[in-house]
């Protein structure tokens, strides 16, 4: 079985530990409170959204694109916008050289 | 203080020498003052914009917007002050490149005097949810501006600016616009370029002007339009300028959006403007899109799965705000997201995050896609017999503050009749349809892809019939 999957339950039934699981994937560190909030709201959302499965769509393939550009490229050339690294990381929390430092992966 | 004068009008009296770019300026920046505690602002950008104007007066950029001063939605990268998109995850972000539209105005000596407030991330239809606080309705101080560029609209018809930007990803421009009495025009999928612009659904973004005239909004919009190398959606533009009067059309009332659910005097005052339309000599009949009624369902799926991968980006490592006391990366991301980021963009993450997982993306994503290939069918179907498509850009006038804010799924109800446009790619009006129970109500016009300058043409004739 897959690391989500609920195939063997109601869709759109979010439970208190669906809400946990998701909010992991998602990276998101939630209070009590929101966990009870957000499998209220979200079970009713997806509930209102099951209103497409009853949507005849026989014969169609899904959108991906609107305007029906295709393989849209550029020459393969540096440009200069005239920014250095300098300026693109100005706001990042952590630098050291022309690099984001982050916290250590394990542990 | 007596309104802007037209946008054309400002630029050609600073180019004559008539009138100063620096006095321009100031005069924005002084409104901006005394209409602060409609709180449609989030920040100025008064010194850039001083230095800005005094390089305009001195000979600098006298193009077709030379001097005229503008404000820009709080999600556009602009320098001289934050980009904080209403987020506290964004606060103290500096841009460190700004949007192709703002290079583009500016290089015309368009000058941004100030950021406009939003619903966080533009996730809203009340910019109520904006970590800056509400923005008010300039017509009624207890109700809502419509979101979520609802602080540009506000700033519009508050006189703080001649123009402003918005965004518009399920009806973010043209229902603020109709909330408060301006023009707000979206216009075809890829016709401005997004690049430096806060993404949030990527397949339906799109920049748009909010002006209090259709003249205005065509000349920003020839202004910004056009294909972008650091935007690989963008398509060529067509001039938008010297509009022409609006040949005879063939103008179909979208059956469906004039169903239950619309208040009754807004079904008034659409009917009315039909009326007026019809007198004009144009040919109106009823139209059917029987999907429309998924395309909410449809743009809740999509929208949030889209948030989510979006807003994947807002790590704690590459923006301002960051948990410092994380013991290591993984906690670092999950406090500096749950820290940063504001309810709505949490519930727009989960949701999207719940559709695209394995096992539900079949049932949810994809389907929403197929159902999207439906509804851009029935409106292909519609345009080869009419010109364009016509209803109300919202089923009602702006609600009342706080009135929505515990019910997320009748907060995302008022988009129902302006979503359509963006899941088909094209273009989409609104324009002042007058008064219902003394609120500002819109009418909307929809047009094919690229048809933005006949759409234009018929909106300022239906301006001229409406006033």
């Amino acid at each position: 079985m897959c690391d989500f999957c609920y195939n063997h339950r109601q869709m759109a039934d979010l439970t208190r530990d669906d809400i946990l699981k998701l909010a992991r994937l998602a990276r998101l560190d939630l209070t009590d409170d929101e966990v009870a909030e957000y499998s209220t709201e979200l079970t009713e959302i997806l509930q209102y959204v099951e209103l497409l499965q009853g949507v005849d769509v026989a014969g169609l393939e899904p959108t991906n694109q609107v305007t029906g550009l295709t393989n849209v490229t550029r020459a393969d050339e540096v440009h200069d916008y005239g920014y250095t690294p300098a300026d693109l990381l100005k706001g990042v929390p952590a630098v050291e050289g022309d690099q984001i430092k982050v916290k250590r992966m394990i542990g | 203080m007596a309104g802007w004068l037209p946008i054309a009008e400002i630029a050609a009296g600073v180019r004559a020498g008539e009138l100063k770019a620096a006095d321009l300026v100031e005069r924005a920046l002084a409104v901006i003052e005394a209409k602060a505690e409609y709180n449609a602002i989030i920040a100025t950008t008064a010194d850039r914009a001083r230095e800005r104007a005094a390089a305009v007066d001195a000979g600098d950029n006298q193009g077709r917007l030379a001097g005229v001063p503008f404000i820009a939605k709080d999600n556009f990268l602009v320098f001289g002050a934050d980009t904080t998109a209403a987020s506290n995850i964004l606060r103290g972000f500096d841009a460190p490149y700004q949007s192709t539209a703002i290079e583009k105005l500016e290089a015309e000596g368009a000058i941004c005097v100030a950021k406009a407030n939003l619903d966080a991330f533009a996730h809203g239809s009340s910019t109520e949810n904006s970590d800056f606080g509400t923005t008010f309705n300039p017509v009624d101080k207890t109700r809502v501006p419509g979101g979520s560029s609802g602080g540009s609209a506000a700033a519009v018809m508050l006189e703080l600016a001649p123009f402003a930007l918005g965004t518009d990803t399920g009806g973010s421009i043209r229902l603020p616009a109709s909330y408060c009495g301006a023009v707000g025009l979206k216009p075809t999928y890829g016709l401005v370029s997004r690049s430096g612009v806060v993404a949030m659904g990527s397949s339906l973004d799109c920049i748009g002007p909010l002006t209090k005239t259709v003249a205005d909004a065509a000349l920003v919009l020839d202004v910004m339009a056009g294909r972008d190398d650091l935007d690989s959606t963008t398509i060529e533009k067509d001039s938008y300028v010297d509009l022409g009067i609006a040949p005879k059309a063939k103008i179909g009332v979208i059956k469906e959006y004039m169903g239950e659910g619309l208040q009754p005097a807004v079904r008034t005052q659409i009917e009315a403007a039909i009326e007026r339309l019809k007198a004009a000599g144009h040919e109106i009949v009823e139209v059917s899109l029987p999907s429309l009624p998924a395309a909410l369902a449809v743009y809740y799926i999509l929208c949030p799965a889209e948030v989510s991968s979006n807003l994947s980006r807002y790590d704690g490592q590459r923006y301002a705000h960051t948990y410092k006391d994380a013991k290591n990366l993984d906690e670092s991301y999950m406090k500096s997201r749950s820290t940063g980021f504001g309810k709505e963009a949490k519930r727009r993450i989960m949701i999207g995050t719940y559709v695209l997982s394995s096992g539900y993306y079949d049932a949810y994503y994809k389907k929403a896609q197929t159902v999207r290939t439906k509804i851009i069918n029935e409106f292909a179907a519609a345009f080869e017999g009419i010109d364009f498509l016509i209803g109300p850009t919202a089923p009602g006038t702006a609600f009342k503050i706080g009135e929505n804010v515990a019910d997320p799924l009748q907060m995302y109800l008022v988009d129902i009749l302006t979503v359509a446009a963006n899941l088909a790619g094209v273009p989409s009006i609104s324009v002042p349809a007058g008064l219902a129970d003394g609120l500002p109500i819109g009418l909307q016009i929809m047009a094919p892809q690229r048809a933005d300058r006949a759409l234009l043409e018929i909106a300022k004739q239906t301006e001229g019939l409406l006033a």
